[in-house]
């Protein structure tokens, strides 16, 4: 025998009339109030967050060690990313270019390339993966082990101390990391050129650098500053807003990386489309 | 940086005096959903006093605290700490009543990116922040000296056992002198002897630094070691207040169960 569907009563906000939903249909309503009510939860925790980052007592000794956890123990997976992401990117667009005789272009391209998108974005990518995944783990854990309760009740403003510190220092260190990985992707495309020809690393500087402007740089940086912030505050937020149980840590860590991920190639959509109408 | 800045002189009370209030609450009520934890619960602490709240688990004992410190807002009802009504109070005069306000969490809740001594500097530098480096050194070493864990200085938490990180957590409490302990299940997962020993520590504590302790516990002989007071709690309301002869001699069911 077919069991029954089991189904909610609810009242129509449109006529006041009872209606039928099944469960199924409920929890796909659940879903989407939870997608909703998410992004509120997040509007009013950036509210906090820049209203704290403007108060007094900045915890400036922490900024300094969230600098040093984010920027400095990130710079060799950044390092090595980079110079592959040159040494690829160079090899796979040498054939197209030698079909139209043009392979002199390459170093401009590519530097063009690396600056422009392809520097930002991946080291973002990585950065979202690295940074995004240890703030919500940290935090998530400190929220289950009641670390954040205890800093609450000994008078210390745990978002003061705990997420404006990470967003800041994660708003700086990412544009910072980007420059160099883009000074790696140069150098791995110097070398990818080398793999089949000969020229000096003076020679392909020159060229990289004819090729690209100061209006090429620019752009870049400000939306690695935006990157570096959406980074943080994902990773902040969904760990700050973990649940209590053990598990809670590890889905905040995976929906930091996830959720930060997705909005690096959301921001660099609109700023290119901004970049795009500028100049 | 942060330390020259001047702080906004309070516009709370936070003195204590000999058989002054310390707490008062008046018809708290708290749910979640539709689960009512707390149903109507009021209690009154002296200065002085070691109350003991007693309860099964779920009955709502750890709520009950942390509606006290503001960790978790209540539904319905008044409470007063020091004279102040803790849910009317701004973020800077919340922040001045918890500076006299110690919380000894069930887990202890030390900072585990921290060694012990950074973990007893923390909220000393934030609370304190008249006192110089080497007073703090002086400070710190004090109270690990009190709670007999002066060799843990520069251990980190990962390295220490359940029992030293309850003592750890205690003297990362009593570093900033509060007038109020809160304790919240401080002998829960410790074996016997080290049960006894944090018992006993409770009382020192309440001699040496003359505070006033609430003490959230299912565990009956940690109540017995410290009380002054029992209230018991039974399904969100106080099922029974009083001395713990009174809990002793009680023929009621609910009560020999815990005290066999």
């Amino acid at each position: 025998m077919k069991n029954p569907i089991p189904v909610i009563k609810i009242k129509s906000f449109a006529t006041g009339k009872s209606v039928k939903l099944s469960e199924k249909t409920m929890e796909k309503t659940k879903l989407i109030t939870d997608f909703f009510s998410d992004i509120g939860n997040m509007a009013i925790f950036v509210k906090q967050v820049f209203k704290e980052t403007f108060s007094r007592d900045f915890e400036f000794r922490e900024f300094l060690r969230q600098c040093y956890e984010i920027g400095n123990k990130s710079l060799p997976l950044i390092a090595i990313t980079g110079a592959i992401m040159g040494v690829v990117l160079t090899i796979q667009s040498r054939p197209a270019l030698e079909e139209f005789g043009a392979v002199t272009m390459l170093p401009g391209m590519v530097a063009v390339s690396i600056i422009r998108e392809i520097g930002p974005v991946i080291t973002a990518l990585i950065l979202a993966g690295k940074i995004g995944s240890g703030m919500g783990a940290e935090l998530g854990s400190m929220k289950v082990t009641e670390q954040i309760d205890a800093m609450e009740v000994s008078a210390t403003n745990p978002m003061r101390y705990l997420v404006v510190t990470r967003v800041l220092a994660a708003t700086l260190m990412v544009p910072i990391l980007v420059l160099f990985a883009d000074a790696l992707g140069l150098f791995g495309s110097w070398v990818g050129v080398n793999i089949k020809g000969d020229v000096s690393l003076v020679l392909f500087l020159s060229q990289a650098f004819g090729s690209i402007g100061f209006m090429d740089f620019i752009p870049a940086l400000v939306k690695s500053f935006f990157f570096g912030s959406v980074i943080g505050l994902v990773g902040c937020y969904k760990g700050y807003t973990a649940g209590r149980g053990t598990e809670s840590v590890g889905i905040a860590a995976n929906s930091a990386v996830v959720l930060s991920s997705l909005l690096v190639i959301i921001v660099d959509l609109i700023a290119v489309q901004i970049t795009d109408m500028i100049l | 940086m942060k330390n020259q800045q001047k702080e906004p002189a309070p516009t709370i009370s936070t003195e204590a005096k000999s058989g002054r209030k310390m707490i008062e609450i008046i018809g708290l009520k708290k749910s979640f959903g539709n689960q009512e934890v707390l149903k109507d619960i009021s209690l009154k602490l002296i200065s002085g006093e070691n109350l003991v709240v007693l309860g099964k688990s779920g009955s709502g004992k750890s709520v009950l605290i942390q509606c006290i410190v503001r960790l978790l807002t209540p539904d319905a009802g008044t409470i007063e700490v020091l004279g102040n009504d803790v849910n009317s109070l701004n973020r800077n005069d919340l922040d001045e009543l918890r500076k006299k306000i110690g919380f000894l969490f069930q887990s202890g809740a030390l900072y585990d990116s921290m060694t012990v001594k950074q973990n007893l500097e923390f909220p000393l530098r934030r609370i304190k922040k008249h006192l110089s480096g080497k007073e703090i050194k002086e400070k710190v070493e004090e109270v690990l000296e009190n709670v007999g864990l002066a060799d843990a200085l520069n251990k980190m938490p990962s390295q220490l056992s359940g029992g030293m990180r309850k003592r750890i957590s205690l003297a990362r409490t009593i570093v900033v002198d509060p007038l109020i302990m809160l304790y919240d299940e401080p002998t829960t997962g410790l074996d016997p002897v080290t049960s006894d020993e944090i018992s006993a520590l409770i009382n020192q504590v309440q001699k040496r630094y003359k505070t006033t302790s609430l003490i959230i516990t299912h565990d009956i002989e940690c109540a017995r070691a410290t009380a002054d007071r029992i209230m018991m709690l039974q399904d969100g309301e106080v099922y029974l207040n009083g001395k713990i002869e009174e809990f002793e001699k009680s023929t009621d069911p609910v009560i020999k169960s815990f005290f066999k």
